[in-house]
């Protein structure tokens, strides 16, 4: 019988919760990695026993940690146990939690700074892994976008990265600029020859010979509170979702504006339609319905919680522009909690389930596509990633 | 050493360190670090090197985190008689 497993990265630690496919009852396990932040979680479609986690502190910076027993037991992929603990050469081993970027004259393009919140060049300084990416095919291949923005791959399952400094190489790096949040690269999406990738507050950006080269993706974008409201790059880009099916068609939430398209990113248009207000981190797709759209709109940027204090999902059946609100199950007053751009995730069985963790520490479910809700936790601590995992 | 390092090292308590030669708190750190390889960059930053800014260090009740790393540490801390101290600021209140 199938089942599913939700991985949530809260501010203090992972917590896993599995339920078999009526979804209706859930064994919690956790927290792991307890007192720490866990930005995020993913299991790799290849080998779903596989799963990685970026635990991080503001104190003792990275550590990236492993699972080969679908979240049982867990381990350092650079420390595996039982390994000699220091190379040939005498240096500690540890490297899994090494993330330095790619300034060699090899790659051609050193890189060293962007833009600070005044405009004044900064330096590019690694602070955290905000995502993991495991590959599609290969469990041991897995990509890590990082703050400051860049993307890192693994080839060795975790045990040491490179940058792909294509990305930050390609010409606009330098004028990309920290949101609130942090210049950081959220959003990986994998889709053959193709990565999709998003950074705050960059933009979105499209590789399509596997992170070679790349090219800003952001025309249709309009951002007023940005110098040139139809920039290159500097958009806000809260996260982009993609079903598997469509190879073009891209769903984006910006910091205001729901976003689609049809032609793999090179243009846009704007399907926010009857949204209450078109802010919000979250976006995803239905796995069955590529034109089914979930968001959870936000009053604004300055107050991070939902309109009326009523927390309500808002579906789009037809690609956008239409809207429809769904509240069975959610709290429809004084509610006043956020849901962080990580944090919603689909899984893929006949009735698809759709779940979501919000700043308040709880975590909705729907086993019927959206149309009810339950949560399945209600007191975690804040919740920053929530993935779903369908098991057979 | 932080309740947080202690987990991810998997040590309850004081940690013991053979070290030769002079005993500085570099040396210490990269003994600590070849002890406990899942430690590293957790207290110096991996590239840098650098002692991430929320850490602290004291010896003989004496804070040392901005002396050079290189300065011998006392007798006492050598001998083990007396404790090296990695400390955390403090998180919440």
């Amino acid at each position: 019988m199938s089942s599913v497993r939700v991985l949530v990265g809260t501010r203090k630690g992972a917590f896993v919760l599995t339920s078999d496919g009526k979804r209706e009852k859930w064994d919690v396990s956790g927290p792991h990695f307890a007192g720490w932040e866990l930005y995020h979680l993913k299991g790799s479609p290849a080998d779903p026993n596989r799963i990685y986690a970026s635990q991080s502190s503001g104190w003792f910076g990275q550590i990236i940690q492993r699972s080969d027993d679908g979240g049982k037991t867990w381990f350092q992929p650079g420390t595996p146990a039982g390994a000699p603990k220091t190379t040939p050469e005498g240096m500690p081993m540890g490297e899994s939690n090494k993330f330095v970027y790619d300034t060699s004259e090899e790659t051609g393009k050193p890189l060293t700074t962007h833009q600070w919140y005044d405009g004044t060049a900064h330096p590019w300084e690694f602070k955290r892994v905000w995502h993991l990416e495991p590959s599609l095919d290969d469990p041991d291949v897995v990509f890590a976008g990082v703050e400051d923005a860049a993307l890192f791959k693994s080839t060795n399952g975790g045990q040491t990265w490179q940058e792909l400094p294509g990305l930050r190489g390609h010409g606009t790096g330098s004028q990309w600029q920290p949101g609130a949040g942090g210049m950081c690269l959220h959003t990986i999406i994998l889709d053959g020859e193709r990565i999709f990738v998003a950074i705050s507050a960059a933009g979105a950006f499209r590789s399509d010979d596997r992170g070679a080269t790349w090219k800003p993706i952001n025309k249709g974008l309009h951002s007023q509170y940005i110098p040139d409201p139809n920039a290159e790059v500097g958009h806000c880009v809260h996260h982009v979702a993609k079903h598997p099916s469509k190879s073009n068609l891209l769903f984006m939430q910006k910091h205001w504006d729901v976003m689609r398209s049809d032609d793999a990113g090179d243009s846009w248009t704007e399907i926010s339609g009857n949204l209450p207000t078109d802010f919000g981190f979250v976006i995803d797709v239905h796995a069955h319905e590529p034109e089914t759209v979930y968001v959870v709109p936000i009053k604004s940027d300055g107050e991070h919680y939902p309109p009326d204090g009523k927390l309500r999902v808002y579906r789009s059946r037809s690609g956008g522009n239409e809207w429809e609100p769904l509240t069975n199950g959610l709290p429809q007053s004084n509610c006043y909690v956020n849901v962080l751009r990580d944090a919603m995730a689909i899984d893929s069985l006949d009735s698809c389930g759709v779940y979501f963790g919000t700043t308040g520490g709880q975590v909705y479910a729907s086993a019927d596509a959206g149309d009810t809700w339950n949560p399945i936790v209600r007191d975690l601590p804040a919740v920053l990633s929530v993935e779903v995992q369908t098991l057979t | 050493m932080p309740a947080h390092l202690r987990t991810l090292a998997g040590v309850s308590g004081d940690v013991t360190l053979d070290i030769e030669g002079e005993v500085t708190r570099r040396s210490i750190l990269d003994a600590l670090e070849r002890q406990y390889p899942m430690l590293r960059g957790t207290i110096r930053e991996h590239v840098s090197g650098e002692r991430r800014p929320f850490l602290r260090f004291f010896a003989c009740g004496e804070d040392i985190t901005h002396n050079s790393p290189d300065d011998p540490l006392p007798q006492e801390i050598a001998s083990g008689k007396e404790p090296f101290y990695v400390i955390g600021a403090i998180a919440g209140g």
